[in-house]
């Protein structure tokens, strides 16, 4: 008798659940690469604010490491099953996620990559990103105008991300090189230049501990080093470190990409000269507004005219404004930061 | 009857023909390879000296005083003194038969500690780093116990203590960066290790010397005193050694103890050498530590090998990334030398193994 109620009760709580779970709306999937990275959580922060606010359910995966791929496919799976409307991917390893975005555009799942583009670039039905290339365009014009005549002779440095070269790094490393007149050869190697400026690149993981150590092996190969790209701030912040460590911090140009608030901050204490800002909340935002547009009237986004992603904006953050290249300065880029 | 009562007389038979000489020793005809085996297996830290001092000499003549001036050689010493550090604490674990997965993970947890509680709660410096090393001993003590009480396997127990330790670290610090500059101006003391000085061309900082001279110290404590011998003991075998009066929980103890103090250590290091603090470094701090102590000619099986060999393998990866990076390799072939560097390693301890000790 007892367990026949209990057994009653519990049916009638699920089914109060589901019906709960009913009046959530559709649900929208966000999968990041790791859950630990500021760039992830902000993002993270503006797809939960929006799902909200448009009355989505909005289920979050990460990987547990950068380049965890097997939990991010494991998460497309479980939005297929989940019913999930929409799936919003920065994807970890861009080309072997193809198949399981594939399985989910076919089950009726529209796909989004934020941030990171897949490869090749439409096998999502949209991507949200920075224009990565425009954003290192923006640093090496600045750098060229702010050295003058003496960036003919330029001694320059580049500290990328990682030996993989993934699409992201050889963007903002080649736009760059371009933004400061060096000869690409290959657009899509990096390393591959032979302007005799350049002392030459290393990989730096994107953190700290990387950026010091590979600006340290660069001045072991030149230490007259007076311009360095590097991949992201933190990277930056390791390279400062070792520039100081030689009494070199004042006379080197560091420029870099991304607009984090610690690095906008190290903008306007002159450790980084000037970095291009990108907007991960904004991705995100705009990215449940597109599954949301999917769910209600079947209509996919479309691309910013004159490129093969929906351009989320990108600026060049400086108090040291240059000549012929549009600049926001470091206040309103403190306002625009994440993390 | 009588042919069988003959023939059970007749056991010496099957003997015959078999050497009469008895079993004995014959350590004194071991010829020229004998000898250096036999040389190398009672000091195990030449063979990472031998192979660093090759490399040291083989990128000088490659790359001539770029590579070999004052000021390349102590780079590398700053480049290695946080592996340097966290392999020192890793060589404990390992000459007990034991893994400690965990000591990045610890590292990283007691620096952003250090930071967190200085800037956060606005702690006094010095107070700060004293609960980073207290945080850092305390996770130790934890795998201490439930590796010597609870008789869980180290692999396993700093496994799950790595996974823990380092989402501890990101809940509590919300992926918060510290800046160099906030640290330099309010609490440069915190920056400590990062300090340098010149002796004639030669950088030093004050993390290299503290590796130095840990390693040093550790090196003669395991030497010369008791509980070095029992550290030894306990990795050997930990049963002979609680028979022959070995205290094995207490040497356990005090080994991951240890192991959690020093990377606590490191964790202060660290903030010297990269300036902020940052939750996400030294993830990887594990694998470069056993790897350091691999190609040192630590036995992974416990109680065989030198500490000082920790810090020559620490060093050996430390001139080839700084060489090859130099000749302007891409950094794929450190990775690929450093694999081989390992498995020859293991190969040349199996080899010395031979030699009865």
């Amino acid at each position: 008798m007892k367990l026949a109620r209990l057994a009653g009760a519990t049916a009638l709580a699920a089914a109060a659940m589901a019906g709960s779970a009913m009046a959530e709306g559709e649900t929208v999937c966000l999968i990041t690469k790791t859950d630990t990275n500021p760039f992830f959580v902000k993002m993270k922060e503006g797809a939960t604010a929006k799902a909200e606010e448009l009355g989505m359910t909005l289920k979050a995966f990460a990987g547990k490491v950068d380049g965890d791929h097997e939990t991010q496919v494991q998460a497309i799976e479980t939005c297929i099953l989940d019913g999930a409307k929409g799936i919003l991917l920065t994807a970890s390893d861009t080309s072997s996620i193809v198949p399981a975005v594939k399985q989910a555009r076919d089950a009726g799942v529209l796909v989004i990559a934020l941030d990171t583009p897949l490869e090749p670039i439409d096998s999502a039905d949209a991507t949200f990103a920075t224009d990565n290339f425009l954003a290192g365009l923006l640093i090496g014009q600045w750098a060229k105008a702010t050295l003058g005549d003496a960036a003919n002779d330029a001694k320059i440095a580049t500290l990328d991300l990682a030996v993989s070269q993934p699409t992201v790094d050889v963007l903002r490393n080649q736009g760059f090189l371009q933004g400061f007149g060096v000869d690409l050869a290959d657009p899509n190697v990096i390393g591959d230049e032979d302007d005799p400026r350049l002392v030459g690149s290393d990989v730096t993981a994107g953190n700290e501990e990387g950026g010091r150590r590979a600006m340290e092996n660069l001045l072991a190969k030149d230490p007259t080093i007076n311009v360095v790209h590097t991949i992201n701030e933190p990277a930056a912040a390791g390279a400062y470190e070792a520039l100081k460590a030689i009494g070199r911090e004042n006379d080197v140009l560091i420029v870099s990409v991304d607009g984090g608030c610690p690095g906008v901050q190290n903008v306007a204490d002159g450790v980084i000269g000037a970095t291009s800002q990108q907007y991960p909340l904004l991705m995100a935002s705009l990215g449940v507004e597109a599954v949301k547009k999917w769910a209600d009237e079947g209509v996919k986004p479309e691309n910013t005219p004159g490129k093969d992603f929906f351009d989320t904006g990108v600026a060049l953050v400086t108090d040291k404004a240059a000549d012929g290249v549009e600049s926001i300065s470091v206040k309103e880029g403190m306002d625009l930061c994440w993390g | 009857m009588s042919d069988t009562s003959r023939r059970s007389d007749d056991f010496e038979a099957a003997a015959q023909g078999s050497p009469e000489q008895i079993a004995e020793f014959d350590d004194h005809h071991r010829g020229f390879v004998g000898t250096v085996q036999h040389f190398l297996h009672v000091n195990p830290s030449l063979v990472p000296l031998i192979v660093l001092v090759a490399a040291i000499v083989i990128f000088g003549v490659l790359l001539g005083s770029k590579f070999f001036s004052p000021f390349a050689l102590t780079l590398i010493l700053q480049q290695v003194q946080i592996v340097g550090i966290v392999a020192a604490a890793q060589s404990l674990v390992i000459l007990t038969a034991g893994i400690d997965l965990s000591v990045g993970a610890i590292m990283v947890m007691s620096s952003v500690v250090m930071g967190q509680f200085t800037f956060r709660y606005g702690l006094p410096p010095s107070v700060s780093i004293i609960c980073g090393l207290f945080v850092g001993t305390a996770i130790g003590a934890v795998n201490g116990y439930l590796v010597s009480r609870i008789k869980l396997p180290p692999f396993i127990v700093t496994l799950g203590m790595w996974q823990i330790v380092l989402a501890a670290n990101f809940l509590y610090s919300q992926n918060e960066t510290i800046r160099s500059q906030e640290i330099e101006e309010h609490a440069s003391i915190l920056q400590l290790f990062g300090a340098k000085f010149n002796v004639g061309g030669a950088v030093f900082t004050v993390g290299v010397i503290f590796m130095l001279v840990l390693i040093l110290v550790l090196s003669y404590a395991l030497r010369h005193t008791a509980w070095g011998r029992h550290v030894y003991a306990v990795g050997d075998d930990p049963e002979a050694a609680e028979l022959s009066g070995v205290n094995v929980h207490r040497t356990l103890m005090s080994v991951y103890m240890l192991s959690g103090l020093i990377c606590a250590f490191a964790g202060w290091a660290l903030i010297g050498r990269i300036g902020s603090v940052s939750p996400t470094s030294g993830q990887l701090a594990n694998i470069e530590s056993i790897t350091a102590v691999v190609i040192g000619g630590i036995s992974l099986f416990g109680g065989r090998g030198s500490i000082l060999g920790s810090l020559f393998g620490a060093l050996i990866v430390g001139v080839f990334t700084l060489g090859l990076r130099l000749l302007g390799a891409d950094a794929q072939w450190t990775f690929l030398l450093i694999g081989i560097l390992i498995i020859a390693a293991v190969a040349v301890d199996q080899w010395i193994r031979k030699v009865a000790a």
